[in-house]
């Protein structure tokens, strides 16, 4: 299960890179995996604005239809289109060609509430990943 | 949870492991997508060790069959096969089946839903007790049965190599005495892909070798081993109903686009007068099939369906059809909405999204 160490996570199992006051977010490989293939992505439009732990948007698996959190609260500066067109980028690049969105964030301190690396291997290790 | 005796195998080859109607079993190995791919273009193996097996037999075994179930097997020969229903007395559905009657000519070999397994051999032993005009012995023989499927356009050849009869002129729908890799099998020309293949049935404790020569032997003709996941992908798009989805107790055959298994012109069955009286009523609903003219998401089960704002039925059953690249969906809705080419608002998180009636099924083999 591949975790990149310069992300954040949640425990709904989105990743969080940050950049500045924009930050990108996608779900993590071990979401992907359990999800299984990826048919199926509704995002929010760019300029909605949107808060912690509110469903970000839907991705729809051939087996069922799951929620996105927010990670964070701010405003949708970018939707990733490419994603939308090719669904299944969730599977093959989690990290890299499917991320979701770009959020510029109204309140920086919640980036710390979120956890390392080091901390989401464990809860995907506790998850049954690997 | 109960294990099959393959579980194990399943771990070892990467499965993810879920709880169906009570049973671990693989939801997907590789991929729903891939495997499903593999069964229409390959082929597929399935431990199907979760679903019930009975045997009904004595003088009677047919009057008995033909009085608990919705179709008519008097003309049944030795090693042939019938999809039938079992009914309640209101014409719901308590299970469907499939009745082979044995290839020696003695008995039935009937094969039912593991999620009903309980329900209905109590149901077939109360119903067998209270016709002791019958002579007749309902047997439970789940935990002794492997079942074991192979499916696809390759599975005659891998089959080929491994049974102790030739099987390749079986017709669909029949069953054969064989061995298979040394082990005594019953061969049933049946499946719930819409592919070519069998089902076979054994003593449980020779399952592994069964799976193992199987997977051996398929190694080279493109066989993998296949989750329910795509298992259900695969009914679907060949429209084979799933007890639960499409019929429930509560649904007439008729409704669930089923009647083609009711014959009501013989002798009394449960049900029959329930059936009867619906049919004088009229029947008002109709099951059929759609797929998705615009985005906006998967068809999933209880989603409500509209026409012009107006609530008209549910999806029973949807998904992303691996086969078509499309969303396509059963739905039961009132007869007067139902027709190919039709229209149908499909209520997804709210959203009414487009869909259209389609012919079924969505896929035929060879087409």
């Amino acid at each position: 299960m591949d975790i990149p160490k310069d992300y954040k996570f949640t425990k709904t199992h989105e990743w969080v890179k940050v950049d500045g006051d924009v930050v990108t977010i996608g779900i993590s490989d071990f979401a992907q995996a359990e999800l299984g293939d990826i048919t199926y992505l509704e995002l929010p439009a760019v300029g909605q604005s949107i808060n912690k732990a509110d469903p970000l948007g839907v991705i729809e698996s051939v087996k069922a239809a799951s929620d996105v959190y927010s990670p964070v609260s701010g405003e949708i500066v970018e939707e990733n289109s490419n994603v939308i067109d090719a669904p299944e980028l969730v599977n093959s690049s989690p990290y890299d060609d499917a991320w979701l969105v770009k959020i510029r964030i109204s309140d920086p301190s919640q980036l710390e509430e979120l956890m390392d690396s080091g901390e989401y291997s464990k809860l995907v290790a506790e998850s049954g990943g690997h | 949870m109960k294990r099959t005796a393959l579980a194990e195998k399943h771990e070892q080859l990467g499965a993810r492991m879920v709880d169906f109607a009570g049973w671990y079993m693989p939801v997907q190995y590789s991929g729903i997508i891939e495997e499903h791919k593999a069964v229409r273009t390959a082929a597929g193996l399935f431990d199907l060790g979760h679903m019930g097996q009975v045997e009904v037999t004595g003088n009677d075994a047919l009057a008995f069959l033909n009085y608990i179930g919705s179709n008519d097997i008097s003309g049944l020969e030795p090693g042939a096969a019938i999809y039938s229903l079992m009914l309640n007395p209101n014409g719901g559905v308590i299970d469907d089946i499939i009745i082979y009657r044995h290839p020696s000519g003695v008995g039935y070999f009937v094969v039912i839903n593991a999620s009903n397994t309980d329900k209905d051999v109590a149901w077939l032993q109360e119903q067998a007790a209270k016709r002791d005009d019958l002579d007749v012995n309902v047997n439970h023989i789940s935990e002794s049965t492997g079942m074991i499927a192979i499916q696809g356009p390759n599975a005659a050849e891998i089959v080929s190599e491994l049974s102790s009869v030739d099987l390749s002129d079986m017709a669909h729908f029949s069953m054969r005495e064989t061995r298979i890799a040394g082990v005594e099998c019953l061969a049933g020309r049946t499946g719930y892909t819409g592919e070519d293949g069998w089902e076979f049935y054994f003593p449980v404790d020779q399952s592994a070798t069964v799976w193992d020569a199987l997977m051996a032997a398929g190694q080279d003709h493109g066989l993998k081993p296949i989750g329910l996941g795509a298992r259900d992908t695969l009914r679907l798009e060949a429209r084979m109903p799933l007890y639960g989805n499409e019929m429930d107790d509560e649904t007439n055959p008729y409704d669930a686009g089923l009647g083609w298994a009711v014959k009501l012109d013989r002798d009394d069955f449960i049900g029959r007068d329930a059936l009867v009286a619906a049919r004088e009523k009229g029947i008002t609903r109709r099951t059929v099939g759609f797929k998705m003219v615009e985005r906006g998401g998967v068809p999933r089960t209880h989603y409500e369906i509209q026409v012009d704002g107006k609530p008209v039925g549910h999806v029973t059953s949807g998904t992303a059809s691996p086969t078509l690249g499309e969303n396509i969906g059963l739905a039961i809705i009132d007869k007067e909405y139902a027709g190919a080419g039709k229209p149908l608002d499909i209520m997804i998180r709210g959203k009414a999204v487009k869909a259209e009636q389609v012919k079924m099924p969505f896929y035929k083999r060879g087409a």
